[in-house]
């Protein structure tokens, strides 16, 4: 069953007085369960298709659906709602807030559902503990290492129980070794939670976590990686 | 984590900067409420008394500082409405120092307790006070201030009117004292024997500052007031009477218009607050710019974002305000007692804090409207990759 259908999609900017034609009609299917990494060089417009399955831009012409949602049909606020419920965000930075603790960011997300402060303390808690750091809840993102940012980042796109799981970059500032244990927590949630993965990134050795690999170029889908 | 805590931990992320203005409001809102106490004493001069509904004041029509005859008492009292009359006048005087200002009036006793139930006087002291030529009595806190006891000789310099042997140190003998029979404002005043005051001074006899009038009816007072002034109309020493409330605004409004001097400082300092809380909130909103496009990726919609952002500028005002607040109700706790010399009982009112609230809200809104708009209006895209 798929669980995001992009049809003919398209994004173009302004860049000045150019129009700079980004994603030029994407079809892409996306079944419920897969992990899917997003290859091609930079400006291929991987992170736009990204930015346009999760629901953060428009597209110029064509749909995005997810779990059978047409994202247009969804006002600013609606899209803003949907977002929380069903998309877990990893991005390349992390961005963490810095000025919160790693519980305090895990536990942001709960703070627009309607759980308790008790429970949205457990549900942070489980989460921080799902990726190891339950020992670092209380320390803020400043004194944690790249590799623990970024799975205290994880934390908090799982905390909220999220169908996709939408990775920009998520190893591209991290070292070969740091990089394979948040891959390897990717594949965990993938396999053994059953969440959808889209990442994006650009190096061969990440994507071989995948299940499948699809190449973009100048805008169009080239067909599966090597 | 609530909201609120999200809103705290970010207003103080730069903790210097935030300390500082915050310090800076504080500053500003202790100024508010001690600036605007101190107007309404000036302007109302609500501080030295509570004005009694029923009496009226009669002055002399060409200044408040012309003296009236006491043979004027008589005609007064025979007005319609009126049901009893007395004076007093301006003594000025030094005690040891200038800066120990308080009020001195001489007076007839009887009638000016009679006129001033709510000056309360062991009826020995007033006996007292009536059967001493030199004597005088003070209020309790006056008295507790300067260390006297009854029995003792009080020694005033005269700045205005010396005695007939040309010196101008009067000695009062202490024989009573007096004080509020209510909750209202302590009195003030040092009362001495007008008898004696008019024997002794050396010139001016038989002539008073002005009239105290109790009247029947609070409802008439203008009627009973005109009354009064059609009386003296073409004598040499026309009137002019008002409510007791009326007479002590215009006391005060002698010294300038101080209410206007007062919301001229406060607008600058609001003004200058509003500025650089104002600049405060622009500058922490442009250092966090893909911290708000995260909050929205993570599903926080434009409205919730741009209330976090302005819940942040009135958080700060309201802190600054209830320092400030506190700042100056503990002031006036501390300094009233001397302060009640100079400008009356420092009190700080109830709508005054009331307003101090509506500053703060006022402020807070002006101050965070404008990032929270920026804020609204952020696109998620471009702010996460301005945060690169």
């Amino acid at each position: 069953m798929n669980l995001v259908h992009c049809h003919a999609l398209e994004k173009s900017f302004l860049k000045g007085k150019q129009v700079v034609e980004v994603l030029k009609g994407i079809d892409l299917e996306v079944r419920e369960g897969e992990f899917l990494a997003l290859m091609g060089p930079s400006g291929s417009g991987k992170t736009t298709l990204l930015n346009l399955i999760g629901g953060l831009d428009r597209p110029s012409a064509g749909a995005v659906e997810v779990g059978g949602r047409a994202l247009a049909d969804l006002t600013g606020r609606q899209l803003a709602r949907w977002r929380s419920e069903t998309i877990g965000f990893i991005f390349q930075f992390y961005n963490l807030l810095p000025v919160l603790t790693a519980r305090r960011n895990v536990e942001l997300p709960l703070l627009l559902t309607g759980l308790t402060r008790r429970q949205r303390r457990e549900h942070s808690a489980a989460a921080l503990a799902l990726v190891g750091l339950e020992d670092r809840a209380g320390h803020k993102p400043g004194e944690l290492s790249g590799g623990q940012q970024q799975r205290v980042a994880i934390a908090r796109a799982i905390v909220a129980d999220p169908k996709l799981l939408v990775c920009d970059e998520p190893t591209g500032d991290l070292d070969r070794g740091t990089a394979d244990e948040v891959l390897g927590l990717l594949e965990i949630l993938n396999r053994e939670h059953g969440k959808t993965v889209i990442m994006v990134t650009h190096d061969p050795k990440a994507a071989e976590h995948a299940s499948r690999r699809l190449q973009l170029d100048k805008g169009r889908l080239a067909g599966a990686a090597a | 984590m609530s909201r609120l805590g999200l809103i705290w931990a970010n207003l103080f992320r730069r903790k210097t900067r935030a300390i500082l203005t915050l310090f800076s409001l504080v500053v500003a809102f202790l100024l508010f409420v001690l600036l605007r106490t101190a107007t309404e004493l000036f302007t109302e001069g609500s501080g030295f008394a509570k004005p009694g509904v029923d009496r009226l004041i009669v002055v002399s029509k060409y200044s408040q500082i012309q003296s009236l005859p006491i043979s004027a008492l008589q005609r007064i009292a025979a007005v319609p409405g009126v049901q009893a009359v007395t004076h007093a006048d301006w003594f000025g005087g030094i005690y040891q120092d200038s800066r120990n200002f308080f009020p001195i009036f001489p007076v007839k006793p009887r009638a000016w307790f009679d006129m001033y139930r709510e000056h309360a006087i062991d009826p020995a002291h007033l006996e007292a006070f009536e059967r001493t030529r030199a004597g005088a009595v003070a209020p309790a806190g006056l008295a507790e201030r300067h260390g006297w006891r009854v029995g003792d000789k009080i020694p005033i310099q005269g700045d205005i009117y010396a005695k007939r042997d040309g010196s101008r140190l009067w000695e009062f003998d202490l024989v009573g004292l007096y004080q509020r029979a209510d909750d209202g404002p302590e009195p003030l005043e040092l009362l001495f024997q007008y008898d004696h005051f008019d024997e002794a001074k050396e010139y001016e006899q038989g002539q008073v500052g002005w009239f105290v009038v109790r009247i029947a009816d609070s409802e008439r007072a203008q009627e009973t007031a005109r009354a009064i002034d059609a009386l003296f109309e073409n004598s040499p020493d026309p009137t002019r009477t008002v409510t007791e409330a009326e007479s002590m605004r215009q006391f005060m409004a002698q010294m300038g218009n101080i209410g206007l001097m007062m919301s001229g400082i406060l607008g600058a300092v609001f003004f200058t607050i509003l500025l650089l809380t104002g600049n405060t909130m622009m500058q922490a909103l442009r250092e966090r710019i893909p911290e708000l496009a995260v909050l929205k990726t993570l599903g926080f919609a434009d409205g919730a974002v741009a209330a976090l952002v302005l819940g942040e500028a009135l958080l700060l005002s309201l802190a600054g305000a209830a320092l400030g607040v506190l700042g100056a109700l503990a002031f006036a706790e501390v300094a009233g007692p001397a302060l009640q010399q100079i400008v009356g009982a420092f009190e700080v009112a109830a709508h005054t804090l009331a307003e101090a609230l509506a500053a703060a809200l006022l402020l807070g809104l002006a101050a965070g409207a404008a990032p929270a708009l920026s804020a609204r209006r952020l696109a998620i895209v471009d702010a996460l990759r301005g945060g690169r």
